[in-house]
């Protein structure tokens, strides 16, 4: 069958699954732009800015685990998807970016709207490709979702020149399969190492898991938890491992690192055997490495070979799929309970930093713990997702949302890219049209892609958008607070009135000052049936606690002071204590002392 | 820190020595030279590294090597009987009194004289990388006006053949993986 490189184009896309893409028209793509309008079966969801569908193919890849696809013209479409590409590479994200490209004769001239997308994409693709011939095209299509998807996932960027979307050529998607002899997307790890893993593990008295992405994209939960139950041993998980594990599974302590609760990284110091499952040691996660873990052997699955003693030195490298992995180790590992170790570890629960915040008075100020965890429990029955963007909010949605399933938070971890959460909750939204979507955003991060709202107008979708407004670029600021005397250099900021920014974009938008309006203006936003921005007016000068210095020790945490409103109160473990005892601590602070007294029926509910 | 060398065999396509290169540049490793070219076998090319690093940093340079979609395979030639050559040319500055000298050492290097004038020669020299930093070394007194080295090419003594699998991490390429990709990556 002959078609146009366009119409290939999308007969491949078709072929792969394809129902929804995520573009912006140009030049050098109108050719495909034109075949387009011949494959009713494609959404295209017209984006406002081209970052906006890396993120929203980004998005739509986290909520579905398929790949996701974004198409942009060349030059200044292609430069302005990098930050998106970048953002999925670090996340190890399968989408596939298709950019339109000058003709081929004209490449290297400097001819318009001409970029060396190929070269600036290089470090930041799993893999790319130049196209200058129809014929080309279906191979390369075929092969970037074959990378992208297998092995650790990534972004894949196809370049296609005008005049190859343009000439004809003959169609065959058999002919097309992958030829990638010096691909190797797995690795089997060798029986003995699986021994000597199974043999640390039946030795270590004092274990504990530290769960990432890799679960996730390998689909392991139910086998580390059968890990974890039959050696007793405590789990840990990164930012992006957040939702793997249950946040309700008596073997999840939290989440580890920089603003980690504190008695995971005082666990990970004591531990005599970390299992790395799916993570990558990030600086964000270890702090200083000089002083990181010492007392721990280490064994690491994961299925990136390079990721093996690049950060940390390990004792055991099991390279290949997690799932496989544990699969093959678990008849080997000895049922253990760990009772010393697990006292331990509640000790230091007990008494350090459980962050009770439903528990503390409404003093007439809005804090954006209240607010997140007050989301949480009105939308905690519903099949959620959550998509955050970077900063402070982000790391108060990691403390204060409990997440319970897989995929349910989205959030920027490695590349940490503000203007992300509003983009990918779109294509979250469109992965999961039955699921709610929450955003969660920072006033600054939300104005940098908040002209997305267009999109969700023009595509009629219903997305949640929580501003977490504190007039600052509030991480930045913390770090001047704590590591620049409190010089706030260009870290106020200003914003437009978000209400009024919602309504002009046909949306209903609500601005909200106080603690007692934020659960039924929440339930509001669910009942509405649009779009719904809500302007959270929060206090200003939070801070994110408790704190690991960058490149400090990860025991070495900065707490929440004593006086702070927001106290650690030392209560009980995650709002589950009964009324009677949280009343008896002296850190609680007392009923009487709140602006609306609580009957003791609302306290058990926490 | 040590020197290693690793052979990598990467499919002929464009682009690729700029994958190779930006890999390099990107992750900081530190490299002596890298030379290029053809094989025996159509469609392959041939790049021989010299880094100056530590074992750990040797291994990580050849996990990501092999990480890039058109690497077909890495050996690792650091421990194992094997010939490196390197080709030099040098031009050196000769006076009526000083040629007799120099073409002395040519003669002690087996190097040869391929470009003579009334006030320099150009001399080609073959051999290890050592072999031709010394005779750089015994050629300055006289005046090296230019010097240029193509970087170490090499090549595994015997007709054993080194690894039969990649020997990453001490793994093996997956049974998932599709047969006659592995089939083909091996054969190269």
């Amino acid at each position: 069958m002959k078609l146009t490189g366009a119409e290939i184009i999308w007969e491949c896309l078709v072929r792969e699954g394809v129902d929804v893409v995520f573009g912006y028209p140009g030049g050098a793509i109108l050719p495909t732009y034109d075949a387009l309008t011949k494959y009713p079966q494609i959404h295209h969801v017209l984006v406002r800015h081209e970052q906006g569908a890396t993120h929203m193919a980004d998005g739509y890849a986290r909520a579905s685990g398929k790949v996701g696809v974004a198409i942009a013209t060349s030059g200044p479409g292609a430069t302005n998807m990098v930050t998106g590409i970048a953002t999925a590479m670090m996340d190890s994200s399968p989408i596939v970016c298709l950019t339109g490209q000058v003709g081929s004769r004209a490449i290297g001239t400097d001819a318009f709207q001409e970029t060396d997308v190929t070269g600036v994409t290089l470090p930041i693709t799993k893999h790319n490709y130049l196209v200058t011939k129809p014929g080309d095209i279906a191979r390369a299509i075929c092969e970037a979702f074959y990378i992208a998807a297998s092995g650790r996932p990534g972004p894949v960027l196809i370049d296609i020149t005008k005049d190859a979307q343009q000439m004809a050529a003959e169609f065959d998607w058999a002919a097309a399969a992958p030829r990638l002899p010096g691909y190797r997307p797995s690795y089997q790890a060798p029986a003995t190492e699986f021994a000597r893993a199974a043999e640390l593990i039946n030795v270590a008295r004092r274990p504990l898991i530290l769960a990432g992405q890799g679960i996730l994209k390998s689909g392991a939960t139910a086998e580390v938890l059968q890990l974890a139950a039959t050696a007793g041993i405590p789990i840990t998980t990164t930012l992006l491992g957040i939702g793997v594990i249950p946040a309700s599974s008596e073997f999840n302590l939290g989440m580890m690192g920089m603003h980690g609760e504190a008695w995971v990284n005082q666990a990970i110091q004591q531990a005599d055997l970390l299992i790395a499952l799916g993570m990558r040691f990030d600086d964000r996660v270890t702090g200083n490495l000089k002083t990181y873990a010492l007392n721990a052997k280490k064994i690491h699955v994961d299925i990136d070979p390079t990721e093996m003693n690049k950060n940390v030195p390990v004792d055991v490298a099991l390279v290949g799929d997690l799932r496989g992995v544990l699969a093959q180790l678990l008849p080997q590992v000895r049922p253990a309970e760990h009772r010393e170790w697990w006292a331990t570890i509640n000790a230091e629960r007990g008494d350090a930093a459980v962050r009770d915040v439903q528990a503390l008075p409404d003093s007439g100020h809005l804090y954006a713990a209240h607010v997140i965890n007050d989301l949480w429990r009105a939308t905690k029955a519903h099949d959620t997702v959550v998509v955050t963007d970077v900063g402070q909010h982000q790391m108060w949605e990691a403390q204060y949302y409990r997440h319970e399933q897989p995929r349910s938070l989205i959030t920027s971890g490695g590349l940490g890219t503000m203007g992300f959460a509003l983009p990918a909750a779109i294509g979250a939204k469109f992965a999961c049209p039955d699921k709610e979507v929450w955003v969660v955003v920072g006033d600054g991060g939300f104005q940098m892609t908040s002209c997305e709202l267009a999109t969700i107008a023009q595509e009629k979708i219903k997305i949640n958008v929580a501003i977490i407004n504190n007039a600052f670029l509030g991480m930045v600021r913390q770090w001047q607070e704590f590591f620049y005397e409190k010089r706030y250099a260009a870290t106020p900021l200003t914003g437009p009135d978000f209400v009024k920014l919602a309504e002009a974009y046909g949306l209903k938008g609500v601005r909200v000052t106080a603690r007692a309006e934020v659960t039924g203006t929440v339930e509001d936003a669910r009942a509405h049936g649009g779009t719904v921005v809500i302007d959270f007016r929060v206090e200003q000068e939070d801070t994110v606690f408790p704190m690991v210095p960058a490149g400090a020790d990860l025991a070495d945490m900065i707490r929440r002071p004593k006086r702070d409103v927001l106290a650690e109160t030392g209560a009980d473990r995650e709002w589950q204590m009964p009324p009677a005892e949280l009343a008896a601590r002296p850190a609680a602070v007392k009923p009487a002392r709140r602006k609306t007294a609580r009957p003791p029926a609302a306290l058990a509910r926490l | 820190m040590a020197k290693h060398t690793r052979i990598a065999y990467v499919e002929d396509v464009p682009g690729v020595l700029n994958r190779v290169t930006s890999l390099v540049r990107r992750r900081n490793f530190n490299i002596d030279s890298l030379t290029v070219g053809r094989t025996e076998q159509p469609g392959v090319s041939r790049l021989t590294f010299v880094l100056e690093a530590s074992e750990h940093a040797a291994r990580l340079v050849e996990a990501n090597l092999y990480k890039l979609v058109n690497v077909l395979r890495v050996d690792d030639l650091t421990h194992k009987p094997a010939l490196t050559r390197e080709l030099g040319l040098v031009k050196v500055k000769v006076t009526p009194e000083t040629r007799a000298q120099v073409l002395q050492l040519v003669e002690v290097f087996r190097a040869r004289v391929v470009d003579v004038d009334e006030a320099t020669l150009v001399i080609e020299v073959t051999g290890t990388p050592e072999k031709i930093g010394k005779f750089d070394l015994v050629l300055r007194p006289y005046g090296v006006v230019e010097l240029v080295r193509t970087g170490a090419v090499a090549m595994a003594r015997g007709h054993e053949p080194l690894s039969s699998n990649p020997p990453l991490v001490r793994a093996e390429v997956a049974a998932e993986m599709p047969s006659e990709t592995a089939d083909l990556a091996m054969s190269v």
